[in-house]
């Protein structure tokens, strides 16, 4: 408890990751006004003019909007980097207890998948079959693909050298099992810092699809898509703006402090 | 001449003296000495592909090109009217099937060849030929033979009465071209009009000239450059406008800026009107908009004010059918199914759907689309009608889709010819509205040549698409004017999309 308090970074990012999530989920059952509500009359109020944050454009509230966003915004990224994390660390885990051949082709194949930036594998996924909910979280989701087999193959290759993974093997235990038992959980750590990062990520990469339109179809509320409409309001609106893009550096910056944080607290070194 | 004595000395002196005041008064107010400008940069939204109207359907050639390079044998002014132009007289045979043109003599085009009724044949007879790229062939469709008895005489025999073939012949798509350059027009126009192709850096602007050898002498141009600008962001197009970069916006791309201008003194804004027609045009073949009810329920529960206040910030004037209030014989219909979201329930119930039905509107990337979209969606959920929004790239992918497969539900779009009416009677076309008393009205407006009796049955017209609602009329767009508050002469208004840079000048 005396050690989770000496780390500041990692409890401002576990408080504002918590608010974060608190919003995201009240969003479902309440909300000040109904997201998609329109009421033209009322339209481009400042904050606390109308509603807590201001209105927009159709006179829909901004506050309750945000709330949406919240939601939706994170429930794309999670969904992404769990789909990616798991799908990577299988690939990680794998290619090191097989190593060879297969380690050169997947991490060549990983070199590619890296170089082809998100929103572009969004966009092409979004000719296909539409843009969507589906769209981002499988651009997204593919992104993350790479990373975690990238990480997790570097971490086991670690513990593969371990002795007491040596005397496993010695004692006759097949691989698959010492990979369970013994390289995962090893490993774990390393993992949950790189999902929390991710996440982060996840939702600013959310934020840049639903910009170009390849999010969630209205009337979903999206903070990137909150923030597309807000361009040519700058200057009569600049909260249109503000407010969103506020989400945004808020929800990065807290699953940045967070995986930093936990990589402290988690890092073998440290703990030494 | 050798100055000499005191006088010399003292008027070097004097000029030296004079030239000091003025740099000083010039230094105060530049603009006060500066010699009177004679060039003009007038902005668009979205570059053309090409620059020769009869071969490209783009409103944005025909705002280039029309009247500035190019010129018909007729021209439309800016209220609307048809005048003469390279024909200086014609008359019409009793019977409405013999249109006999004066051909004006002495003009050339830009490359020095004369104008003379050859060239008006062969343009009639491109515009017409079974090859013809012409976007407006169908208006060249009723013209059975073209006579030339003498270079200054063209006559144009009809297999049926035309009644507006004059107001179809003042149409970019119509404009006169020479065999000799017709085929380069795309990229090189050659017009016989006030203003000469000097450049295009595409992706960037077009560059005119004045034409020193213009034939009509009437008319004193006063611009001895023009530019197009092409910028496509609104931010940018107010950026520019406020720089100076861009002398005048005739089409200022977002009506929440422009509110913004109003402090800025060196700018005027002038809201004039256009013929864009925004529709939501609904597939009549297919389930449920091939039920009548259900279109009108769905026109029922559309507050059009409202539209047009979230979607273009309260700038444009609501319409009941396919025609705006600057058409000739037009009828406010806006109260034929007039906004009640209760009576829409009760229509849409009555058809079969008292729970409401969902389906997907195709909406086009601009952003008027886009937003009476989102507003059109908020309406139809209060009527229980679920619509999904499916952004569609315009032109190519909306073209594709919508308007030559018709696979789609409901879109948006808004239509730019004037006098268009007549979309809802040709076979196919994307809505899928057929009916054979609206397709005789305007057989009958064709037929006749009286110009009441043609107002007379564009009423009727409006009246019968305002009952059956084959698409969801929503309003016209207007034409929002930023330019320079010392340019004078652009048009305030846009009956035919256009920029006439004619009797465009600076004010001193």
């Amino acid at each position: 408890m005396k050690k989770l308090f000496s780390r500041p970074v990692l409890i401002i990012g576990f408080l504002v990751t918590l608010a974060l999530v608190a919003v995201a989920l009240a969003s479902l059952v309440w909300t000040p006004l109904p997201p998609a509500k329109m009421n033209i009359l009322h339209k481009l109020q400042p904050p606390l003019g109308f509603g807590l944050l201001g209105t927009d454009q159709f006179g829909r509230d901004v506050a309750s909007m945000l709330m949406v966003g919240a939601w939706n915004s994170l429930s794309t990224a999670v969904l992404a980097v769990a789909l990616g994390a798991s799908a990577g660390t299988a690939v990680g885990v794998i290619v090191a207890m097989r190593r060879g051949w297969l380690e050169l082709v997947t991490m060549r194949f990983c070199d590619i998948i890296f170089a082809v930036p998100p929103i572009l594998s969004a966009m092409m996924l979004g000719a296909f079959i539409g843009s969507g909910r589906l769209t981002a979280v499988a651009a997204i989701a593919v992104f993350m693909v790479p990373v975690f087999a990238r990480l997790t193959l570097s971490a086991a290759r670690q513990i593969w050298t371990r002795d007491y993974v040596m005397a496993a093997i010695g004692m006759g235990r097949s691989k698959a099992t010492i990979t369970l038992v013994h390289i995962l959980p090893n490993i774990s750590g390393q993992i949950i810092v790189q999902v929390t990062i991710q996440l982060g990520l996840a939702i600013l990469t959310e934020a840049g699809l639903s910009f170009l339109g390849l999010g969630m179809p209205p009337p979903a509320p999206t903070w990137g898509r909150m923030l597309a409409d807000a361009q040519t309001f700058l200057g009569q609106a600049p909260w249109l703006a503000l407010l969103p893009g506020l989400a945004i550096a808020l929800a990065v910056l807290g699953f940045n402090m967070l995986g930093d944080g936990l990589r402290d607290l988690l890092d073998p070194k440290s703990q030494a | 001449m050798r100055s000499t004595g005191i006088l010399g000395a003292l008027s070097r002196r004097m000029l030296i003296g004079g030239a000091v005041v003025l740099g000083m008064a010039a230094s105060f107010s530049t603009n006060a000495l500066a010699a009177p400008k004679t060039g003009a940069v007038i902005g668009m939204a979205v570059e053309p592909g090409g620059l020769d109207p009869t071969i490209g359907a783009q409103v944005m050639i025909g705002q280039v090109t029309w009247q500035n390079i190019f010129e018909g044998l007729t021209t439309i002014d800016k209220a609307g009217k048809v005048q003469p132009q390279l024909a200086e007289s014609w008359t019409i045979s009793p019977d409405g099937l013999t249109y006999t043109f004066k051909l004006r003599q002495g003009v050339t085009f830009h490359n020095g060849v004369a104008f003379d009724s050859s060239v008006a044949k062969f343009t009639i007879d491109r515009a017409r030929g079974a090859d013809s790229a012409n976007p407006q062939k169908r208006y060249f469709a009723s013209i059975a033979s073209v006579e030339t008895p003498d270079p200054a005489t063209l006559i144009l025999t009809l297999s049926r009465p035309t009644g507006s073939l004059l107001y179809w012949l003042g149409w970019p798509a119509s404009v006169m071209v020479e065999p000799k350059s017709a085929a380069d027009n795309k990229v090189t126009p050659v017009g016989t009009g006030p203003f000469k192709f000097v450049n295009w850096a595409k992706g960037s602007k077009v560059d005119l000239a004045k034409n020193p050898d213009y034939w009509n002498k009437a008319v004193s141009v006063k611009l001895d450059t023009a530019s197009f600008r092409f910028i496509g962001d609104p931010q940018a197009q107010a950026a520019a406008l406020k720089a100076g970069d861009v002398d005048a916006f005739p089409e200022f791309g977002a009506p929440e800026l422009v509110k913004s201008f109003e402090g800025d003194k060196k700018l005027s804004t002038v809201i004039g009107n256009t013929e864009l027609k925004v529709v939501a045009g609904m597939n009549n073949t297919r389930k449920p908009f091939s039920d009548k009810k259900v279109r009108q329920a769905l026109m029922m529960a559309v507050d059009r004010a409202t539209v047009v206040e979230g979607a273009w910030s309260g700038y444009g004037t609501p319409i009941g059918s396919h025609y705006t209030p600057n058409d000739r014989g037009y009828k406010d219909l806006t109260g034929t199914w007039p906004y009640d979201a209760a009576k829409a329930k009760a229509l849409l119930a009555e058809a079969g759907y008292p729970n409401g039905f969902s389906f997907t509107m195709k909406a086009p990337q601009m952003a008027y689309a886009q937003r009476s979209s989102q507003i059109l969606q908020a309406m139809f959920a209060e009527i229980g009608v679920t619509m999904n929004i499916e952004t569609t790239e315009f032109p190519a992918k909306w073209v594709a889709d919508v308007l030559k497969a018709a696979d789609y539900d409901m879109t948006i779009v808004a239509h730019a010819e004037p006098m268009d009416i007549d979309i809802y009677a040709r076979d196919p076309y994307y809505f899928n509205y057929k009916n054979p008393a609206f397709n005789d009205l305007l057989a009958k407006v064709e037929a006749t040549s009286d110009a009441a009796e043609q107002d007379k049955l564009y009423g009727e017209a409006q009246t019968i698409l305002a009952n059956d609602v084959p698409a969801l009329f929503l309003f016209v767009m207007p034409k929002l004017g930023i330019w320079d508050a010392k340019l004078k002469g652009l048009w305030e208004n846009e009956p035919i999309p256009s920029n006439v840079l004619t009797e465009v000048h600076w004010e001193e």
